[in-house]
């Protein structure tokens, strides 16, 4: 069972993670993701120098708020040196950044190192800021994370459209009056509280991460923001409790490395799985639409093989093609064409017998279908003044696969008819090699060997 | 006494560190539609921005009808570059619109409905009605660029300060935006937009500035946009094809 202690740290972790996640989104979305990483930085050496100050003055270095309102001050004077640099326009933000972000963090290193001489101060154990140390975590801490949680998320509400209005677009909204300098000023207070007050347990080298990671997550999964603030506050408290449960349950893992690795493993499980925005989705979407696009070429030569015969539009499907012949027609190896009829046919589309194909009802639909829209483009494309019939055809190679049925009408002068080819069908035509109608021509009806449908023998495949 | 010009700009001169980029420009614009035309680097949109006191200039100043910027605020309008803003933003495009009608809402609940109507109403005009709840990462170029007129229009103002509403826009994405603006200035509006393309000045704008740093030449199309003004403006920098077609947009 959970103990006592470790209920606390978890709800503590939980809040923490709740506000972090909640300040994140918007920081993310107004670009201040690094800003938190100063503010977490510059922090040391206002903790260092607090502990130094209460130990001095004989009172217990180990108090919690001396040393956070030590945090509060060096974050915030980490952030005026930020702004202060890049005043001038001299030092961009990032270069400011990392400038400030490492010299803070440095002369809190060399504080501590000093600190460690002193004795009353020695025993704060300030180590534990710079990796966190939930377990360290007692009631009123956690209670003091409900407070911080409780204020963070009330104030991003009340200044929601504020905010919205200061991310998406701040020229827009200073024209209209809105004060983006005190919104941002709002903002950047929210990243120094959230910031200090996740110092004890997630520590300053790793408290941007619980920051920024639950809000990249959500940002993957919505497009809303309300939802977005949902998400990424609830994946916040997700990670704050899963990172504190599991270094409660092995004790050698600093709090601090758990949360950030739950909050990573979100983010990562996200970028790959995301319905619409991850990595593995939109590789099947790719896979899904190069194969469509395929499957309509072999088809769309299928169907033209027949009018190349003299079947004409509207009769195919009473003939068989060799598939060697539409191999050629597209410039594709036979063992490959034979695997794409071999695929065909299990999806219902071609009938094979012998090295050869014909269209089933439903392949010949398809297969309209893909001609139909193929023709649409080529003529509007001849229709605007195009005068290279094989870049044409080309061209309308590449993009009919995203036609629309409804956008191939409204191309078309006459929708119900399928229009004739503007020109000739056969092996060449889709090569440049054969520019010339009249060699095409001659190719089609060398090329096409298309004998008429075998009875109802055919049906059996 | 006559009414004051919707914006009236004294003596301004802006710089960018050691670059000057704006000298000591003077203009008053007239109402209606008004074209700021001149070449690539002229200072077209920093004399938006100057004016709007987004950026900060070092001399002069910019009245709006006859009133600093502070006191009219709610009639003043502006459309930036569609590319200033992040468009993978997580918003549609009727929260898009409704951030202009946030100076008018308390600061937090929902937004009110007749609120939302207004914001309707103005991608209505703009043709948009059907695409209100699209992520606007996934509208075309040319919708974004109307939906930021529509969050203009939305805003209700009397004068609307545009930063190259057509800048890579379909022909007829163009022609709806035109139409757009005229029924604006139909209405007894103004509008002064930053524009790109010499041949269609004449047909689109009864104003022009034209600007070259320094203001070359303003006032109506007839008077101001000459062969010799557009020549001067653009300088050596307007080639053979700029030229011809600047002189086309004349006849």
């Amino acid at each position: 069972m959970l103990g006592y202690n470790t209920l606390v740290v978890l709800a503590g972790c939980a809040l923490l993670g709740l506000a972090c996640g909640t300040v994140g989104a918007f920081a993310l979305l107004r670009g201040r993701a690094l800003m938190a990483d100063a503010v977490g930085h510059a922090a040391l050496p206002g903790v260092v120098l607090a502990a130094m100050l209460v130990a001095s003055l004989g009172g217990n270095p180990r108090a919690l708020p001396p040393l956070l309102a030590g945090a509060v001050i060096a974050g915030v004077l980490g952030v005026l040196s930020v702004q202060a640099l890049t005043r001038g326009g001299r030092i961009r933000e990032d270069a400011a950044i990392a400038i400030v972000l490492s010299s803070f963090y440095a002369l809190g290193v060399a504080l501590l190192s000093h600190v460690q001489t002193i004795p009353q101060a020695a025993q704060a154990g300030l180590g534990k800021f710079i990796l966190g140390q939930a377990a360290a975590m007692r009631a009123e801490d956690a209670l003091w994370a409900g407070g911080i949680a409780a204020f963070s998320v009330l104030l991003c509400l009340i200044l929601f459209q504020r905010l919205r209005a200061a991310c998406f677009d701040p020229d827009h909204a200073r024209v209209m009056g809105l004060s983006v300098a005190r919104t941002d000023l709002a903002l950047l207070g929210l990243i120094v509280i959230v910031a200090v007050a996740g110092l004890q347990a997630v520590g300053l080298v790793l408290v941007v991460a619980l920051l920024i990671l639950p809000a990249a997550t959500a940002r993957l999964l919505t497009h809303r923001l309300p939802v977005l603030l949902l998400v990424s506050a609830s994946l916040g408290a997700l990670a704050g409790a899963l990172g504190a449960a599991a270094s409660a349950f092995e004790s050698e893992w600093p709090t601090g490395a758990a949360v950030v690795l739950a909050g990573a493993i979100f983010f990562t499980l996200a970028l790959l799985l995301a319905p619409e925005r991850g990595l593995l989705p939109e590789a099947l979407r790719r896979i899904h639409r190069r194969i469509a696009a395929t499957e309509s070429h072999f088809l769309r030569a299928a169907w033209e093989a027949q009018e190349a015969a003299g079947a004409g539009p509207g009769t195919a499907g009473d003939r068989w093609t060799p598939i060697a012949a539409l191999a050629a027609a597209r410039g594709w190896s036979e063992a490959y064409a034979a695997r794409l009829a071999l695929w065909l046919g299990l999806r219902g589309l071609v009938a094979r017998a012998e090295g050869e194909i014909h269209l089933t009802p439903r392949g010949a639909a398809a297969a309209r279908r893909a001609v139909r829209a193929h023709r649409a483009v080529e003529l509007h494309l001849l229709g605007l003044g195009a005068t290279d019939i094989a870049g044409a055809d080309r061209l309308a190679d590449l993009v009919e696969h995203g036609l629309p049925a409804e956008m191939a009408t409204r191309l078309l002068a006459e929708p119900s008819a399928l229009p004739q080819s503007p020109h000739a069908l056969g092996p060449g035509a889709f090569s440049s090699q054969a520019d010339t109608l009249g060699d095409s021509e001659n190719a089609t009806r060398q090329n096409f060997i298309v004998r008429p449908l075998r009875g109802r023998e055919a049906d059996g495949h | 006494m006559t009414t004051p010009a919707p914006l009236a700009i004294t003596h301004l001169t802006v710089a960018y560190g050691d670059k000057t980029v704006l000298w000591d420009i003077t203009w008053q614009a007239a109402p209606g539609l008004t074209a700021i035309v001149g070449p690539n680097g002229a200072g077209k949109s920093t004399l938006l921005r100057a004016a709007l006191g987004l950026i900060p200039s070092i001399a002069g100043e910019a009245r709006f009808f006859g009133r600093g910027l502070a006191e009219v605020r709610n009639r003043v309008g502006y459309l930036p570059q569609r590319a200033s803003v992040d468009w993978d933003f997580p918003a549609t495009a009727l929260d898009v619109v409704c951030m202009s009608r946030y100076p008018r809402m308390r600061w937090w609940g929902r937004v009110p409905k007749a609120e939302r109507d207004a914001a309707l109403g103005a991608l209505e005009q703009v043709g948009l009605a059907d695409l209100a709840d699209r992520q606007i990462g996934r509208l075309s170029g040319g919708q974004q660029q109307r939906v930021f007129l529509a969050r203009a229009l939305a805003q209700d103002a009397d004068l609307y300060l545009m930063d190259e509403p057509f800048a890579a826009v379909d022909a007829a994405t163009e022609q709806a935006i035109i139409a757009v603006l005229r029924r604006v200035v139909a209405s007894g509006r103004s509008v002064i937009a930053v524009h790109h393309d010499l041949s269609t000045v004449p047909s689109y704008f009864d104003q022009v500035l034209l600007l070259n740093g320094r203001a070359v030449a303003a006032g109506s199309i007839k008077s101001a946009f000459t062969p010799d003004a557009i020549a001067r403006a653009y300088g050596g920098r307007l080639n053979v094809l700029e030229q011809a077609v600047a002189e086309g947009g004349l006849r």
